[in-house]
């Protein structure tokens, strides 16, 4: 039993670390918040094709890396700290983390390598529950219904949705681009992911992704190992508010000193440090446990853990930092804000800590 | 980052655990789950007896090394070890001040003739110790040590002061003590660590009623009291630099024991809403739910403290754990006599809803011993955020 990172893993988080603060300052996340699709061609490009983050969790025979969810649990540490505007979520954690869970041989193979080489990205539903419905008519896949929040939808991407059949539901690729589809994109008190709510109108599925035989525990095992990655991200996001924070109190002065000097300070600071800290544990042990390749029903119990932890822990934090910034941390100017509306909007992704508590409580009780 | 565990691992734990259900029986069934903090008082002889059984199979001083007695046992069989006595419900450690403290200690800064003299004892499971560390004005500000010491004329100490909130001195034979061997001094300098028979002339327990009505704690008051020449370990004025030592010595391979307990309390918990039907109640399942969670925080930090290694962040999970486990457990208490309502009001007689009794008022103290929440949060924020350091009175 060992809890430390390997050689290669510590390599993956600080290429991540270096690239992103690099790209994703906080004026590169402001301008990608206020462009029309909501991040940066370029840095994403950059990701998919030169970085290879889309390939570390795509089987080593269809052009991945085959790596597993510690290291992507490690990226997504860094995308949250650095609050990255990217496909990379909905498209790597969401989507081809649903293909390789319950997805067909076929599927696989015709998605998965375009995904690694960085030359295609999915787009998916953070909503719990399965909103459209699919017949089959001559042979192929006719889609109908409205599904709400898909993740990073666009003409370019690839949609990965579920719909209710006539023998249960399962999971279509629809292009973002095909006839009877249509894209309602809104931008959301927190800018920094786009979320859409999706027409399809006789929408013709490129393909049925699902495998029957991996569906009911795929599904299960797609939907903690994304809720992981939430969670990954929420614990950067929740550092990086205790980090500015720490920054700022110690050069900010009142009263002739720093106002980091002062115990009312430090103590909220410390309790900060207590919560980021324990769930760093969490997070870190919810990743090793999933690359154990443990039963589904262990590992969604750990991953709703951490997932509502995380977001208890970064809304909590945002709002320290915002706090303890002062009269700062209310204006647009300074970052806090960011942070607080990220946090507040990704506490529903994939359930609310409430939901998830509950169903922690369903297994134990 | 792996969590699985070797085969060699599985089968110490095996080892262990095949041990246990062949010795933790019979007339020791009594104690399972017994003897905890909250419940010291339980059972001291036959716990006595059960540390000498522990000692015939080879299991007291798991982690010493051999040539003094112990078994010798890697961090991690050590670890296994803590949790598999703990995972069977074996009874609070008699000797877990001689084995954890003042054996490491002695090991680390003793000559070989106080080895010699006294690591036997401890590993026999027969000679039972306690610490005379705090004082009356030496809390959360441990330096400030009042109790002095001075060489009488056949070279022997005598030591005169007060120790307070010193566990298990009732049940113990020889107690180590910081005392002022230099009049003048201040701080953590001109101490000396000395070491104590607690039966003799100058030395008076007297036990601390504690608002759980039980008395685990004693003060300790001390007259004239000698310890005898050779009874100094390390040099006069060196006593800090062993009192800290020891408390670095415990390294936290029995945190996952702990855990195991903390588990087991969890679980009596959820018995308890299950039978009286406050496991439908919404609020009192989120509850449940929070604090099985918290207990999968505990036990992956600890995983993180005993692993250490390339994690940049290494060292403040060690920070924050006395503060996190402590309030965890407090809040666990306070879940508990929600849960059990009006049958919490009135002292139990079944131990399993005592237990719960126990934890509510045994977990005020949580946060205050061994470093409150005040002074864990100021460590915390100096030592792992970097802020200021409080300042001092002169």
């Amino acid at each position: 039993m060992d809890f430390s990172l390997t050689d290669d893993q510590v390599m993956i988080r600080d290429a991540a670390q270096d690239f992103l603060a690099d790209k994703s300052g906080s004026e590169a996340v402001r301008a990608a918040m206020a462009s029309e699709a909501g991040f940066d061609a370029a840095v994403w490009q950059a990701i998919g094709a030169e970085l290879g983050w889309c390939a570390v969790a795509v089987p080593e025979e269809l052009g991945g890396m085959g790596l597993g969810p510690v290291e992507l649990m490690l990226i997504q540490e860094q995308a949250g700290y650095h609050l990255l505007c990217s496909p990379f979520f909905s498209t790597v954690c969401l989507g081809t983390t649903l293909l390789k869970s319950l997805g067909s041989d076929e599927a696989q193979g015709e998605f998965l390598p375009k995904v690694a080489e960085g030359s295609s990205r999915f787009a998916s539903s953070i909503a719990c529950g399965v909103e459209a419905k699919a017949e089959s008519r001559s042979g192929q896949w006719l889609l109908n219904g409205v599904v709400s929040q898909v993740c990073d939808a666009g003409e370019d991407s690839l949609l990965l949705l579920f719909a209710e059949t006539d023998d249960g539901a399962g999971l279509f690729a629809v292009p973002g681009n095909a006839e009877g589809v249509s894209i309602v994109s809104q931008t959301g008190w927190d800018a920094s992911r786009r979320f859409a709510t999706v027409e399809l109108n006789d929408a013709v599925a490129a393909m049925r992704c699902d495998d029957a035989t991996r569906l009911a525990s795929g599904g299960r095992k797609a939907n903690a190992l994304s809720r992981l990655y939430v969670a990954a991200e929420q614990l950067g996001a929740a550092q990086r508010c205790l980090d500015m924070t720490v920054a700022y109190i110690s050069e900010r002065k009142q009263f002739g000193r720093t106002i980091a000097s002062f115990q009312a300070i430090k103590h909220r600071c410390a309790q900060m440090m207590v919560q980021v800290e324990g769930l760093r544990s969490a997070v870190y042990g919810a990743a090793a446990l999933a690359a154990d390749e443990s039963d589904v029903q262990a590992l969604s119990m750990e991953c709703a853990m951490a997932k509502a932890l995380a977001s208890d822990v970064l809304f909590h934090c945002a709002g320290e930092a915002i706090q303890l910034h002062g009269g700062v941390g209310f204006t647009e100017e300074y970052d806090p804000g960011l942070y607080f509306k990220r946090a507040r909007a990704s506490k529903g992704w994939l359930g609310t800590p409430e939901e998830l508590r509950a169903e922690i409580a369903g297994v134990l009780l | 980052m792996n969590l699985l565990e070797s085969a060699e691992d599985k089968a110490f734990r095996e080892e262990v655990a095949s041990w246990m259900a062949e010795h933790l029986v019979g007339e020791y069934e009594v104690l399972k789950h017994r003897g905890g903090p909250g419940d010291e008082e339980a059972y001291p002889e036959l716990r006595k007896q059960w540390e000498r059984e522990l000692a015939g199979g080879g299991w007291t001083c798991v982690g010493w090394p051999k040539e003094y007695g112990g078994r010798g046992l890697s961090i991690e069989h050590q670890v296994i070890f803590h949790e598999e006595y703990a995972r069977v419900g074996g009874p609070g450690r008699m000797g877990h001040i001689g084995e954890g403290l003042i054996g490491p200690a002695l090991i680390a800064f003793g000559n070989e003739a106080q080895k010699a003299e006294f690591l036997p004892g401890i590993v026999k499971g027969e000679t039972y110790w306690c610490q005379g560390y705090s004082e009356p004005s030496a809390g959360s500000d441990l330096a400030n040590i009042q109790t002095k010491c001075w060489m009488d004329e056949d070279g022997d100490w005598r030591v005169s002061g007060q120790k307070v909130w010193t566990s298990l001195a009732m049940d113990s034979d020889w107690i180590f003590v910081i005392a002022r061997c230099e009049p003048g001094s201040k701080g953590n300098k001109g101490l000396a660590f000395l070491l104590m028979p607690l039966d003799q002339p100058g030395v008076t327990i007297k036990p601390i009623h504690q608002l759980t009505g039980g008395a685990e704690f004693n003060e300790v008051f001390f007259d004239a009291a000698v310890a005898r020449a050779e009874h100094i370990v390390g040099e006069p004025g060196e006593g800090w630099k062993v009192a800290m030592g020891l408390l670095a010595a415990e390294r936290g391979v029995s945190t996952l024991g702990q855990q195991m307990h903390f588990a087991h309390e969890l679980d009596l918990v959820i018995k308890a809403a299950k039978a009286n039907g406050t496991a439908s109640d919404p609020l009192i399942r989120d509850r449940i739910a929070r604090a099985w969670s918290g207990l999968r925080v505990l036990r992956y930090n600890a995983l993180r403290m005993l692993s250490g290694g390339a994690d940049v962040s290494l060292g403040r999970e060690a920070l924050i754990y006395k503060y996190a486990w402590s309030n965890w457990h407090r809040d666990l208490g306070e879940l508990a006599m929600d849960v059990l309502g009006p049958q919490g009001d009135v002292p139990a007689e079944d131990f399993d809803i005592l237990r719960l009794q126990q934890v509510f008022f045994f977990s005020r103290a949580d946060t205050i011993y061994a470093g409150t929440n005040e002074i864990q949060l100021n460590i915390m924020a100096e030592r792992g955020l970097g802020m200021p350091k409080e300042p001092r009175g002169v």
